[in-house]
């Protein structure tokens, strides 16, 4: 395994998040300690155990398809920090 | 006592009578909102000398009282929509947001009538927390003591509700954000089932995890703002489209015959000496009430914290990821697109959201995921099946809703896995998506209030509202005022 200064800064870049030194450095101590706290669950016999990811039993739901009427343009948009016409803007991403 | 310090039910039957009218409830807690935020900070964004304090919809003050809350005022947690109106999370990243929506609780709760406050109260960023310490606003203090946190993440709303600065309060609970804070600040607080109250509108934090729910001064008013909060919505694909009982005619049923187990688990070491005589105490009484009391197991509570923060930080890593300075909130303009996101986010979201997404983002990681996320997963499906194993046998369980009373401002601060743990006895009700209400059941030889965790089978709040009002008809803590 990896040492997880090298790991956390791997995983800061998937989420898109800007972290200076000392946030690497605390962050690093911290998520040791919280990891090997997690590491308990490895003692868990899990053989045959089907995983939860909702906790009341409810698979699709499904309904008619109906047309509803949607936001107002401007007021999809009254919150961006930049826009114009219809459009959020940011950078230009393709050249 | 002024009109603030009573509760809604009996508000409701003087605006029947027309011996008092809605403006004279929300002149009297615009008086106390004046004369204690100052050292509560229950609310976020608030003008305390703006007379009366600004609503919603103060237009539709009524003295009809033909709906169920009519004129009676409700505050709101600050990551719940309401139109126009600023909703931020107590997060840098969405200063500014004013949704284009109101989430559908706050749309039953016009329809019923109720005063929804303009500001909203004071939370821990995003929700996570359990001391509303990490709110950028700073943190709410506890109206019993003002040197101790309020609990979290719901810390404003309950000590908004314990200090008379609202009448009612809404929050949301992911692992305990409702019952914690309920406890601290000697309040009721219920986590619905899951599926019982729409989450539309709500700032997602952990999907499966998260419900709304009601903060009062006691469980009949508890349940009077269930029942207008409750229900199938089509907007929220997890609401369950069933019938929503009645749960005041709940109230009027005793609690003669019915069997409560006692999980030994919950009584374990680390817990507060003091706490648990006084929830030994809170068990007698209900055992004089006519309830068998049953000891049982809950084998698998032990991994519940950890369990949880696997899989509440792997949702929390997603749904985030939405912050990004595109469409609402703070942008720091860059270079490029990635790197104005990295910055944004670098900027927007404190110590604590950063340590969540990365824990989050880590555990669903290629190489980690089945190591991690996927066992907690099965764990969860053993910690939901000590639930229904055990519901076979008792009607309802009871524990302290936490090991100890509130803790000092800034004291675990700077130890995650401290705060983490303060949430050991609440976390499993949303592992397992059951119901669950805290109640003030006593204090502490320095004044600070006890909380008794009821936790039921699913969909069944009325069990846990006819004990825990069963509970408060006979006994006073529920009418004991922090000394403001």
């Amino acid at each position: 395994m990896k040492p997880l200064s090298q790991t956390l800064q791997y995983v800061a870049k998937l989420s898109r998040l800007d972290l200076n030194e000392n946030e690497l450095q605390n962050l690093s101590q911290q998520l040791q300690t919280i990891l090997d706290f997690i590491d308990q669950l490895k003692k868990v016999d899990i053989a045959n155990v089907t995983p939860t990811s909702y906790a009341v039993d409810i698979t699709n739901v499904l309904r008619e398809d109906l047309p509803i009427t949607s936001f107002p343009l401007e007021k999809s948009l009254a919150n961006a920090p930049r826009k114009k016409d219809s459009f959020f803007v940011v950078r230009k991403v393709i050249d | 006592m002024e009109l603030c310090d009573l509760t809604a039910h009996h508000l409701l039957s003087l605006l029947k009578t027309k011996e008092i009218n809605a403006q004279q409830i929300l002149d009297s807690i615009s008086q106390r909102i004046k004369k204690v935020e100052n050292q509560i900070k229950a609310f976020v964004r608030l003008d305390s000398n703006r007379f009366p304090v600004e609503t919603i919809n103060q237009h539709t003050i009524t003295t009809s009282c033909e709906k169920i809350l009519d004129g009676i005022p409700v505050a709101i947690k600050d990551n719940i929509c309401t139109e126009n109106f600023l909703t931020e999370c107590c997060s840098q990243i969405l200063q500014g947001f004013r949704p284009p929506y109101d989430a559908t609780v706050i749309t039953k709760l016009k329809e019923a009538g109720a005063i929804i406050l303009a500001a909203k109260t004071n939370m821990d960023e995003f929700a996570f927390g359990s001391s509303t310490e990490n709110s950028c606003f700073g943190p709410t203090r506890n109206p019993w003591d003002k040197t101790k946190v309020a609990g979290g993440s719901s810390g404003g709303s309950a000590a908004a509700v314990s200090a008379s600065e609202t009448i009612l309060a809404i929050g949301s609970d992911t692992g305990g954000s409702i019952r914690q804070p309920a406890c601290f600040c000697g309040v009721v607080g219920m986590k619905p089932t899951y599926g019982r109250v729409s989450r539309y509108g709500l700032i997602a934090f952990a999907s499966s995890l998260d419900q709304i729910g009601p903060l009062a001064k006691d469980v009949h008013d508890c349940a009077l703002l269930l029942q207008v909060i409750a229900g199938y919505d089509p907007k929220d694909s997890t609401t369950i489209n069933i019938e929503v009982p009645n749960y005041i005619a709940a109230l009027e049923k005793d609690i003669k015959g019915i069997t409560i187990g006692i999980p030994k688990e919950y009584f374990v070491e680390g817990i507060d000496e003091e706490v648990k005589t006084i929830v030994y105490e809170a068990i007698e009484e209900l055992k004089k009430l006519g309830a068998t009391i049953k000891n049982v197991e809950l084998k698998h509570t032990h991994y519940a914290v950890p369990v949880y923060y696997i899989i509440a930080t792997a949702e929390a890593s997603s749904n985030l990821a939405r912050f990004d300075g595109v469409r609402y909130g703070l942008r720091l303009e860059s270079e490029n697109l990635i790197s104005m996101y990295s910055k944004t986010r670098g900027r927007g979201f404190g110590a604590e959201v950063k340590r969540r997404i990365l824990l989050g983002t880590f555990v669903l990681s290629h190489g980690y995921y089945d190591a991690y996320y996927l066992r907690a997963q099965k764990v969860r499906t053993l910690i939901k099946k000590d639930f229904e194993d055990v519901f076979k046998y008792v009607d309802c369980l009871v524990t302290p809703t936490s090991p100890t009373t509130a803790f000092a401002i800034g004291e675990k601060v700077n130890n995650p896995l401290q705060m983490y743990l303060s949430d050991i006895f609440t976390i499993s009700a949303n592992l397992a998506g059951v119901p669950a209400i805290s109640l003030c059941c006593g204090f502490t030889k320095n004044k600070l209030p006890v909380g008794l965790q009821i936790i039921g089978k699913a969909f069944d709040e009325e069990m846990l509202f006819r004990v825990a009002h069963a509970y408060q008809m006979h006994t006073q803590w529920h009418k004991q005022k922090p000394p403001l």
